[in-house]
């Protein structure tokens, strides 16, 4: 048990040796800038002096989360309550909920095709959908994996990596990839039919394209949450285990009463994290299956971007309405999230 | 023999003591022997077939090396012809070219003696294939499609917008770690309440912002909307809270201005943070697929990433190029995670960010 | 070298004042030293003078010349701090360069100067070394080197030898005097180790809450402190303070301490009879005497050094009694001794505002 410790530590040095040479590289080029700035900021600081250089430092920063993030919020708002084609804010008549009253018409919720807006109200339910299958596989898959990498395996940092890299993929690298698997002519139909079955068009029957959606969006991230798990677990202080290993207590039940619980607050950040990420689930769907078959796997983001940028009309209004409910949501979850990390904290 | 060896290598611990395997540790084995399969299979299926011919790809059920059809010239054939083997019905088998093929016949011949022909039914021949990498795939986008500039886009975004993440996100850090200044609440709270603020939700309106500032179909309008992150100021601040304070009160001590603790003192103590986020940011960046399909229209700005997507709407036929060029953009990705890997992963266990 | 003057210099942290002002005049190439017990606002009073904290209210000024609101950079002093803040990245060269390069020196002068400084804190040897890679009592020298080579008009130090051990402690003092000898520059010097502070400072500031107890010489601190607090907090083992009260004064001075009543050959002005006073007497003005005792004590423990031997007793009604006697003692816990006070070396201390009230 004594040798993890010891035997990491000269690697962390290591590790962050590199990763300071590496930075060193990275700045390098702004190095320069940054020397040639030296003057300017000199006077600067002489004319208003050194505390409120704060301001200096903070306002490039501000400058770019104002124009792009903090006005964009506000624009998003007036956006959603204004109707008309025009792009620029003032050129939009006013008109109220009108947007968010289109929007929520529906005979019945749990019927896309009752609804005014149906493909807002398909995606939501493909959402839901996605959400619920792609969180329960997720968490389980990255569990069953944390709980395998933490053991005392030949090769661990190998396998780690392993589950990791699609990580990086590029969501369109990750579709396409799949995508040439699945194709009719793919290597799984290959498989299928020297096993004696029927090639199967994947990406025609609605079931099989939300299994495959669902599939390889855990397939592309469950690296990360399982990393995630995994520094809870090594988080576990090992004399747990040991004092467990006296009493002879079988290892299922450490499993059950030692592990789980301890790693339980992780679980939530997992959960949480999850949640909010597919909600926004957009480009593997998108690249993957295009929204198809029909409406099957089309997903509200997907939605919002075709119904601001690629329809005929393009109808900024209604897409800034429904990327308003969907920023409640997320805002919602997000504080989920918050909760979940204070507790973690405690 | 052979297996108690295996299974008492397997059934070491770290620490070199011996201890019996469990059956647990057979499953852990079997499931990360599964997904090693499960995790590279699919990556190396992709490398492989972008390097068999549009025909092998077109073939059923797939090889699985890239092989192609051997070529021979025959004299008196303009053409070079494709090579078969033959059985022939008198129970022979040679190795014929084919001149042609008519219906359910083929016409034949034999290359050492090109005035011997043979009519041969097509099931009675067998392509003759040789391992060949098709790396025209690789070469002839380059010089088919904007292919070079799709990459240079790619790059460019990449790395500019890098380079200005570091800079104004330090910059920020740094001003709100090491000084007390009115305001410093509300700019906190202001970073870290945008830090979950996907670009997802204020697609429409950031567009808007990105037309006004007459930025559309550039690459600056891909660069510049991303370019003050949230996570980059919070993981930096984070790091620089730890410095010890005394640092950069003996830097004032010395006489050095505010920039120059910035420059000369702060930032070279926080290149291992630094370099997390520049990791991060050049895989942000690298990947980044909705906003620059939103905001870029015409090809010459497309990245990457939407090329590629574009590519696979129009040339659906075209695997060849397709499965070629996702490699080429995967490659950098991949790069960057044999060299990083450990960076990368113990970056994201300790600071949770992606 | 400059002098320093402070005038009513508060410093307060939101709600809380650290320093209630504090006036204090340094003269030009002296040693002060600032002493006082852990957050009496030793540390913040040296930042003020600094210009690393501005003055709630007061005036600092250096030279006749008023930086009250000048900030650190500009006021031209050097700082050696307790955790040496060596800028890790910087070789020691570069450490001791940096403020030089600040400064715009040319190259060559600056290489001179870090050169003289290394060589006369034997740091020559370590220029291209990291921080990292030197000893404790390297990096203290680095740390003082960083600041020789910038000739500042004060050099401040705070608690810079608290890092190292007792015997690097020790030795490193002994080099300051040294410096400062050398170098002859004023120096602000901060601990809470009274030892360095007697042997170090020309004069002492003590600091209690954020005031100024006494300011003085070190004997002068020793010998006649003007409270209870600074005789406490001056001298090693602390001092004894006995409640006692005043039975006459006529002529001499009587007081009962505990179940004995103790005269004092000579009178002091201002006691009268009844009076509570406490009365306190250092622990090597104690001795063991078994013939004419004043007092009848018991050894609670027996702290043998060697050279010198610390006995710890119990009087009836007072409180536990500390004495010093040279060389080794015989004395075992339990024993009955009798103890007597050099009379001349008693402090008399008002007992509720703890001010001397006379020195016999
Ligand atoms: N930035 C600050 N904000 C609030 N209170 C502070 C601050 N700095 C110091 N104080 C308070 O001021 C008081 C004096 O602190 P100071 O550091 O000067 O003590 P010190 O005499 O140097 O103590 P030590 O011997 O432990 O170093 C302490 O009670 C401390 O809590
Ligand atoms: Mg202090």
């Amino acid at each position: 048990m004594s040798d993890i410790p010891s035997a990491t530590r000269p690697q962390r040095g290591l590790a962050n040796g590199a990763l300071a040479w590496l930075g060193g590289v990275a700045v390098l080029p702004v190095g320069g800038a940054l020397r040639l700035l030296d003057p300017p900021m000199r006077g600067m600081q002489r004319v208003i002096g050194a505390r409120r250089m704060a301001y200096v430092f903070l306002l490039p920063n501000f400058v770019f989360f104002g124009l792009f993030v903090f006005l964009p919020i506000g624009i998003n708002v007036v956006f959603s309550l204004t109707g008309g084609t025009a792009l620029f804010p003032s050129q939009r008549p006013y008109v109220g909920a009108e947007q968010f009253t289109y929007l929520f018409d529906c005979g019945s919720y749990l019927d896309p095709a009752s609804c005014r807006e149906d493909h807002f109200w398909r995606g939501v339910a493909n959402t839901v959908k996605f959400i619920v299958f792609q969180v329960t596989a997720m968490v389980l898959f990255s569990l069953v994996t944390a709980l395998v990498l933490n053991k005392k395996i030949r090769g661990r940092g190998f396998f780690r990596a392993v589950y990791f890299f699609p990580v990086l993929l590029s969501p369109v690298v990750v579709a396409l990839i799949w995508k040439w698997i699945l194709q009719r002519d793919g290597l799984l139909n290959a498989a299928i039919t020297t096993l004696g079955g029927q090639k199967i068009l994947f990406f025609v029957d609605p079931s099989w394209a939300m299994f495959w959606a669902v599939f390889v969006s855990v397939w592309a991230h469950m690296g990360f949450y399982t990393l995630i798990l995994l520094a809870g677990l090594q988080a576990i202080p090992a004399d747990l285990y040991e004092a467990a290993e006296m009493d002879a207590t079988p290892r299922w039940r450490v499993l059950i009463r030692i592990t789980l619980p301890l790693l339980w607050p992780n679980m939530i950040v997992v959960i949480v994290l999850a949640l909010i990420k597919g909600a926004q689930t957009f480009d593997e769907v998108f690249v993957l299956t295009g929204g198809g078959p029909g409406t099957a796997t089309l997903m509200v983001v997907q939605y919002i971007y075709e119904t601001a940028f690629s329809s005929q009309v393009q109808n900024f209004g209604l897409a800034a309405a429904a990327s308003v409910v969907l920023g409640v949501v997320l805002f919602v979850l997000t504080l989920l999230q918050f909760a979940a990390a204070r507790r973690k904290e405690v | 023999m052979a297996t108690t060896r295996l299974s008492s290598l397997l059934g070491q611990r770290r620490n070199g003591q011996g201890r019996p395997l469990h059956w647990t540790d057979v499953a852990a084995y079997v499931y990360l022997a599964l997904g090693v399969v499960l995790m590279f299979g699919p990556v190396l299926w992709l490398v492989m077939s972008s390097f068999k011919t549009e025909s092998a790809l077109l073939e059923f059920p797939p090889s699985a090396l890239p092989f192609a059809q051997v070529e021979v010239t025959v004299p008196g054939q303009p053409q070079k012809l494709p090579l078969f083997r033959v059985t022939l019905p008198d129970g022979t088998v040679r190795q014929l070219a084919q001149v042609r093929r008519i219906g359910l016949v083929a016409q034949m011949v034999d290359p050492a003696n090109p005035s011997q022909q043979f009519r041969v039914a097509i099931d009675k021949r067998e392509p003759v294939r040789h391992i060949a990498l098709a790396t025209e795939n690789y070469s002839e986008p380059l010089q088919r499609f904007a292919f070079l500039r799709f990459l240079s886009n790619s790059v460019f975004v990449t790395l500019v917008a890098t380079l200005i993440t570091l800079l104004i996100n330090s910059m920020a850090a740094y001003g709100l770690a090491v000084y007390q200044f009115p305001g410093k609440q509300v700019a906190t709270i202001a970073v870290i309440g945008t830090l979950m603020i996907p670009m997802t939700i204020i697609l429409v309106p950031v567009y808007l912002v990105v037309t006004e500032l007459g930025l559309t179909n550039s690459l600056w309008a891909v660069i510049l909307p991303g370019a003050a992150t949230p996570t980059g100021v919070f993981l930096l601040r984070q790091y620089m809270l730890t410095l010890p304070k005394d640092l950069i009160e003996a830097a004032r001590m010395d006489k050095a201005s505010e920039w120059q603790i910035y420059w000369r003192i702060v930032m070279p103590l926080t290149l291992p943070a630094l370099a997390v986020l520049a990791i991060f940011s050049i895989m942000w960046r690298w990947n980044e697929f909705l906003w620059p399909l939103a905001v870029l229209t015409k090809t010459e700005v497309y990245t990457l990433q939407i090329a590629l997507n574009a590519f696979q709407g129009e040339l659906q036929t075209q695997w060849h190029y397709l499965l070629a060029m996702t490699v080429v953009t995967l490659i950098p990705v991949a790069l960057v995670f044999v060299f990083l890997q450990r960076f990368i992963t113990t970056g994201i266990g300790s600071t949770g960010m992606k | 070298m400059a002098e320093l003057t402070l005038t009513g210099a508060r410093k307060s942290f939101g709600t809380i004042n650290v320093l209630h002002g504090i006036d204090l005049a340094v003269k030009d190439g002296e040693f002060i030293v600032f002493v006082g017990p852990s957050g009496c606002g030793k540390s913040t009073l040296l930042r003020v003078i600094a210009g690393l904290e501005n003055v709630t209210s007061g005036e600092v000024h250096i030279d006749g010349e008023r930086v009250t609101h000048l900030p650190a950079s500009e006021r031209g002093l050097a700082m050696v701090f307790q955790s040496y803040a060596l800028y890790p990245h910087m070789s020691v060269a570069k450490n001791m360069a940096f403020a030089l390069e600040n400064m715009g020196l040319k190259p060559a002068e600056i290489e001179a100067r870090v050169a003289r400084a290394a060589a006369m804190l034997r740091l020559t040897d370590y220029l291209d070394r990291k921080p990292k890679a030197l000893s404790g009592g390297q990096r203290q020298r680095v740390a003082i080197g960083r600041a020789i080579v910038r000739d500042p008009k004060i050099f401040l130090f705070d608690e810079p030898l608290s890092n190292l051990d007792a015997e690097l402690r020790v030795a490193t003092r002994k080099e300051l005097a040294a410096l400062h000898a050398k170098l002859g520059g004023t120096m602000i010097y901060v601990t809470h180790d009274q030892v360095e502070a007697m042997t170090l400072a020309d004069r002492i500031v003590v600091l209690n809450a954020g005031r100024i107890e006494q300011v003085g010489t070190p004997l002068e601190l020793y010998n006649r402190p003007s409270n209870a607090f600074v005789a406490g907090f001056i001298g090693s083992p602390r001092m004894n303070f006995l409640p006692a009260v005043v039975m006459s004064d006529d002529g001499t001075l009587r007081l009962s301490v505990g179940e004995r009543e103790v005269a004092l050959p000579r009178a002091a002005s201002g006691l009268v009879a009844g009076a509570n006073v406490t009365l306190g007497i250092r622990p090597e003005h104690i001795d063991v005497a078994p013939d004419n005792g004043m007092l009848a004590a018991t050894v609670d423990l027996v702290e043998q050094l060697g050279g010198e031997t610390f006995i710890y007793a119990s009087a009836p009604g007072l409180p536990q009694i500390t004495l010093r006697e040279d060389g080794q003692s015989q004395f075992y816990r339990g024993d009955a001794i009798a103890i007597r006070f050099a009379v001349d070396h008693l402090h008399i201390f008002d007992a509720t505002t703890g001010a001397a009230l006379a020195r016999p």
